[in-house]
């Protein structure tokens, strides 16, 4: 099984949910953060002392998937938060040990 | 954990004896004076009552009504209680400023902080109603020297016949005996003054200073350094002799608040983070600038009672001028801040222009019963250009103000104080300031102005000073640095303002 996390930007939550639910996807978490990339923060004033605006607002998707829909999955979620635009955000596909189900105590990918 | 215990049992020990040795000084004074006449006597006729034409105007051939005793009581029954429920109304919009000054402080802090920043503005305004009512209104009204009452002192207590005025007053508050309102009504009204003072130093000492500090300094500032100060101004004391005039606390109540603000906050020190070792000012944002604009439109509104209530009478022919000088001020700051922080930092910071509309109006409570109304606007822009240039100041000198209450009230308050010489003129309260230096009364209402603002000054820097090197020496001003960083919610109180998982 693996977890593929998103981070996108914010305004782009619904029409990624969307897209997943579409592709058969049946649950996943999200997730308010900050971050930033390889774009360089920009300064602003409060009350004339300067700082910088480094973390901008985000928003992490994480779902848990069977290894044979990673891939559908990353392109699925790619088409549906892209603008082109820098700070779009990044994709990360890693191996999940085990999933349970809480309520059933079901274990591995009939759990997911 | 258990040192923290101590600590925090040894600060409060040592305030509730202060406190209490004060309280119990007054209960033991009690005993003496009785309330000889405070029950209102015979009503006399207050000298400006309202004219007989009560009269219906149908038969204006016939002779008037008779004048007779009975419809002079009836007159006079009119405009006292006229006068006392206006006096009362507004005392209550200032009441209502003290929510304006707990949501604005919030506002502008962060969020680890909140439960301090609010639990200080609403105690102060608690130790001032106890502090004010058992010594300070004795100290500023009470008939004795020209610096500080002698009579009457203790809980309100001593002689006094209100409403009755002028000549018929028989009591020993007579610097008060010029407004035709009952005993309580005065008080009441003055209290909420008071307690507006105390609540802004709370600004410019949040979310580093013990609660416990505070609580102390709030009593002590309303107890007494406030009152001798109000006896010079507005209890017939030295000030007052002089040609002095503060019509509703530029210096009386927004500097005071402002030095002792000040003070606090070089004894203090600035925040952690806040200024780098080289040089560089740091913001520390505060965590909701929808609590702080709130506050700030409270405020604006209570300044309705603040300003026009300071009549004491409902003289009708000022009361909406001076509520129209007020707002013309406050637009007047708004606008000058927005525009300053456009040019001089980029953008129009909202921090900014909310300072801006306090600022005009601090700057227009001295002046705003003896201006015109285009004065009050020159005079709002002007606090509004002062309080941005202030801001940046104080940051550049290292004092940490996290509200900008130095800069609001101190600052403004003076030059609301100088503006009086500058831009009175004696068609508005006829016989009393007469012109400012603009508009050909020379320099004599200035330099009185000018007195006092650098009388004030000194009195309550070093009294101020001395007071908050005291708590400094013996229960301690300043939380530690592991508080500081981790709040002092938590750690002066027991709370946490936000509990459950907020975006922030």
């Amino acid at each position: 099984m693996k977890m593929v996390e998103a981070i996108v930007k914010p305004f782009k939550l619904d029409e990624v949910k969307e897209a997943l639910t579409k592709a058969g996807i049946q649950g996943m978490t999200v997730e308010e953060v900050k971050g930033f990339g390889r774009q360089k923060g920009h300064t602003e004033l409060y009350r004339g002392a300067e700082y910088t605006v480094d973390f901008l607002p985000k928003v992490k998707i994480q779902i848990i998937v069977p290894d044979d829909k990673a891939a559908t999955v990353v392109q699925v979620i790619t088409d549906a938060a892209r603008t082109g635009k820098i700070g779009d955000g990044k994709i990360f596909v890693s191996n999940v040990e085990e999933v349970i189900r809480i309520r059933t105590g079901e274990k591995g990918p009939d759990a997911i | 954990m258990k040192r923290v215990r101590r600590r925090h049992t040894v600060a409060s020990l040592a305030a509730g004896l202060w406190m209490l040795s004060i309280i119990g000084l007054a209960f033991a004074q009690e005993g003496a004076p009785p309330q000889a006449g405070s029950e209102p006597a015979k009503m006399e006729a207050p000298a400006a009552a309202a004219p007989a034409t009560a009269a219906k105007k149908e038969d204006p051939g016939a002779a008037p009504a008779q004048f007779t005793q009975g419809l002079l009581d009836q007159i006079g029954g009119a405009k006292v209680a006229m006068d006392t429920v206006w006096t009362l109304m507004t005392a209550f919009l200032v009441f209502f400023m003290n929510l304006g000054f707990a949501t604005l402080e919030a506002g502008f802090c962060r969020a680890k902080n909140v439960v301090t920043v609010l639990a200080k503005n609403f105690i102060v305004f608690a130790v001032s109603s106890i502090a004010f009512l058992i010594l300070g209104f004795g100290i500023m009204f009470g008939d004795g020297t020209p610096f500080f009452g002698t009579q009457g002192i203790w809980f309100v207590g001593g002689a006094d016949n209100s409403p009755a005025m002028g000549d018929a007053y028989k009591g020993v508050y007579s610097a008060l005996n010029w407004t035709g309102t009952p005993l309580w009504t005065k008080f009441f009204f003055q209290l909420v003054f008071a307690g507006t003072a105390a609540t802004i130093v709370s600004g410019a000492v949040a979310e580093r200073i013990k609660f416990g500090a505070f609580y102390i300094f709030s009593f002590s500032m309303v107890a007494i350094i406030y009152p001798v100060v109000g006896h010079w101004i507005w209890g017939g004391g030295w000030l007052a002799k002089l040609g002095m005039f503060d019509f509703a606390g530029s210096t009386q109540v927004h500097s005071i608040g402002g030095w002792a603000a000040l003070t606090g906050a070089m004894v203090l020190g600035p925040r952690i983070g806040k200024y780098s070792k080289d040089g560089k000012i740091n913001p520390l944002p505060g965590h909701s600038i929808a609590l702080a604009t709130l506050g700030t439109f409270v405020l604006w509104f209570g300044w309705f009672g603040f300003n026009p209530g300071s009549t004491m009478a409902a003289d009708f022919s000022a009361i909406g001028r001076i509520a129209v000088t007020t707002n013309t001020a406050a637009a007047g700051g708004a606008v000058a801040a927005s525009i300053m922080a456009w040019i001089f930092l980029g953008k129009p910071d909202l921090t900014m222009i909310l300072n801006g509309a306090l600022a005009g109006l601090v700057a227009i409570t001295a002046p705003c019963a003896f201006v015109s109304v285009p004065s009050s606007l020159l005079i709002g822009l002007a606090a509004g250009v002062l309080v941005v240039l202030s801001v940046l100041f104080f940051d550049r000198i290292k004092v940490d103000d996290p509200v900008g209450a130095i800069s609001v009230h101190l600052v403004c308050g003076v030059f609301g104080t100088l503006a009086v010489g500058l831009f009175a003129q004696d068609q508005f309260m006829p016989g009393t300031t007469g012109n400012g230096l603009f508009f050909g009364g020379g320099l004599k209402l200035f330099l009185a102005q000018l007195t006092g603002v650098v009388s004030v000054g000194a009195f309550v820097f070093i009294s101020s000073m001395i007071f908050w090197n005291i708590i400094k020496a013996t229960i301690g001003m300043r939380v530690s640095a592991e508080e500081e960083m981790e709040g002092l919610d938590i750690g002066e109180h027991g709370n946490i303002a936000y509990p459950d998982f907020v975006s922030r």
